[in-house]
């Protein structure tokens, strides 16, 4: 396939996109605050964060829909403000309908027409996985067709770089999984991603890094593994005759948790507690050490700033 | 500022020209696939002209009533798709997001504009079309080639103030609210400049505050062309126009700015 032919190799060790000490507030309100944020090419880059913790501020300031009240915004080493250096970026937004009366293939066509050197049109409809309804009017698509026909027009021009804002709300398992087919498909040809999502599913199957913002800030930035290690270790649990209030007393064990006689321990060091554990207890039993998946992560990391910013939000509602 | 990223730099450039046209004539294309716009903006004009001016007798002192409501008509149907499509389609657009979606990509922002103006362009040119063949088929008026080119060059230039007002209402309102706005200022200030009847069946009050309407000074260029009207200052009016187009755009760019 036509696909694999080309490469693109980086031919500049310089990030694709960069936030330097980026602000942005909207009257009293700080969406952003002072940021720093990287997008090299061919790595998936999840910004992940609960709603007005300025994922869309930072989205907004890299393709040039919002301009920073200070700090830095460079796209390929320009500025995204200028039509012309978006032609390096390709972009899906979030609740956006186009014009119903025009068809699938003219919509993609419009925006091809916009890059220099864009895809083949049917190569973009396949990857979008919309070859079939190319000739029917956007009005009569369901929401999931839709979104495909923005993620086309997100693609269609070969670029460098994509934004892709909650991509994949409103679609069926079978349609998610060909979209991070695709994703991944890009991502080897050298396409660096930034993708914004509430499944943290999707950012773990994915992301090569995550940006946890929170407030305006970045709160973590690691790889999804690291993320999970840096929230709260591991989950240690199995059926103990030890009493709850023994291990709570452990210097290794973190929140103890009991339910139905198993009993849940979270651990920062698990080879500790394991060892002190089956010491302790002859008849350990039923044991399971489990990493904290991307939610439960993402929960622990956040849930002290997401707070913070509830009450500001509701303070300047 | 560093420089430009290889990568953004090897891209090349799209054909400029080829980006202007296949914007405007999709912008064409869905306007006329949709029949609320398409259907009255070419149809109102048309059908108020033969009803006023060749299907109910009648006589205005020395003026001959189907050449006179030629010009004016032509006034109405030249605003309608200013308003409507340049106001309206930005309304919609800006609420549907669809505006956003352009800001992030590539396409330069005077592509969407010149889509636009196109549009209103090709428009209005079809409903002077549909009148003048109205009024030299049926309505027995008797202009020269050259006269009526006059009469279309000076009401497709007249779009101007009016696609310049339209943007601004597109950017004070979203969604279906500008349609309700257009047609609040659409129809009364067609009414009151002239435009359906001739000014003098109305009270002196009216005629007096008609110099307000940009289209009272567009239908007294039409009319003077037309040679119904006598001794029309042509720059005066053709200044308020500008003015009037500058004003307009003007506050479009502050609340454009602002958002």
């Amino acid at each position: 396939m036509s696909l694999h032919e080309k490469k693109i190799v980086p031919l500049d060790s310089r990030p694709l996109a960069s936030l330097r000490k980026a602000s942005k507030r909207y009257g009293k309100l700080v969406a952003l605050d002072a940021i720093d944020l990287e997008v090299r090419a061919g790595e998936v880059l999840a910004v992940l964060g609960a709603n007005g913790a300025g994922k869309s501020t930072a989205l907004g300031l890299l393709t040039g829909r919002l301009g920073a009240d200070a700090g830095e915004v460079e796209l390929f080493g320009s500025d995204p403000r200028d039509p012309a250096t978006r032609r390096g970026i390709g972009v899906m937004l979030q609740e956006v309908s186009l014009p119903d009366t025009l068809r699938v293939a003219e919509h993609v066509r419009l925006y091809s027409g916009y890059y220099p050197k864009p895809r083949p049109l049917a190569e973009t409809l396949a990857l979008a996985g919309i070859s079939d309804i190319a000739k029917r009017s956007y009005a009569e698509l369901s929401g999931g067709q839709q979104r495909r026909v923005q993620f086309a027009m997100a693609i269609c021009g070969r670029t460098p770089l994509l934004f892709v804002d909650e991509p994949t709300v409103g679609l069926d398992v079978e349609s998610r999984r060909n979209f991070w087919r695709v994703l991944r498909q890009l991502r080897d040809e050298g396409t660096g991603i930034v993708l914004t999502t509430h499944y943290l599913e999707e950012a773990d199957a994915l992301a090569d890094r995550v940006v946890l913002l929170a407030g305006g800030r970045v709160l973590a930035e690691d790889t999804p593994t690291g993320i999970k290690s840096r929230a709260a270790g591991k989950r240690v649990r199995a059926r103990s005759d030890i009493p709850v209030a023994q291990i709570e007393q452990w210097p290794e064990a973190g929140k103890v948790q009991t339910s139905e006689g198993v009993v849940e321990v979270r651990s920062a060091d698990v080879e500790g507690l394991l060892r002190r554990w089956l010491a302790a207890d002859a008849a350990l039993r039923d044991l399971e050490v489990r990493s904290l998946n991307l939610e439960e992560a993402f929960l622990s990391l956040t849930a002290p700033n997401a707070q913070a910013a509830t009450i500001a939000t509701e303070e300047f509602a | 500022m560093s420089t430009t990223h290889p990568l953004l730099a090897t891209m090349g450039r799209p054909s400029m020209l080829r980006i202007y046209l296949v914007e405007a004539g999709y912008e064409l294309l869905r306007l006329l696939r949709t029949p609320a716009f398409a259907a009255p903006t070419l149809a109102f004009p048309l059908v108020f002209y033969v009803m006023f001016a060749i299907v109910l007798p009648g006589q205005w002192g020395g003026f001959q009533k189907a050449t006179y409501l030629l010009a004016t008509y032509g006034v109405f149907g030249i605003i309608g798709p200013s308003l409507f499509g340049f106001g309206v389609g930005l309304a919609m657009e800006r609420q549907q997001g669809w505006l956003e979606l352009k800001r992030v990509s590539p396409m330069p922002t005077g592509a969407y504009f010149f889509a636009k103006i196109v549009m209103s362009l090709t428009f209005a040119l079809a409903v002077l079309l549909l009148l003048s063949i109205a009024a030299i088929g049926f309505g027995g008026v008797h202009i020269s080639v050259g006269t009526w080119l006059l009469l279309v060059a000076t009401l497709l230039l007249g779009t101007l103030p009016f696609c310049a007002l339209g943007l601004w209402i597109g950017t004070l309102v979203k969604g279906q609210a500008a349609v309700a706005v257009v047609n609040l200022i659409y129809l009364p200030m067609s009414v009151l400049s002239g435009l359906w009847m001739p000014l003098f069946v109305f009270p002196a009050v009216v005629q007096k505050l008609a110099v307000i309407w940009p289209s009272w000074h567009l239908a007294q260029m039409a009319l003077g062309v037309i040679g119904q009207v006598e001794h029309v200052r042509y720059g005066l009016h053709a200044g308020v126009l500008l003015a009037m187009t500058a004003l307009f755009l003007s506050l479009a760019a502050l609340r454009l700015r602002s958002n």
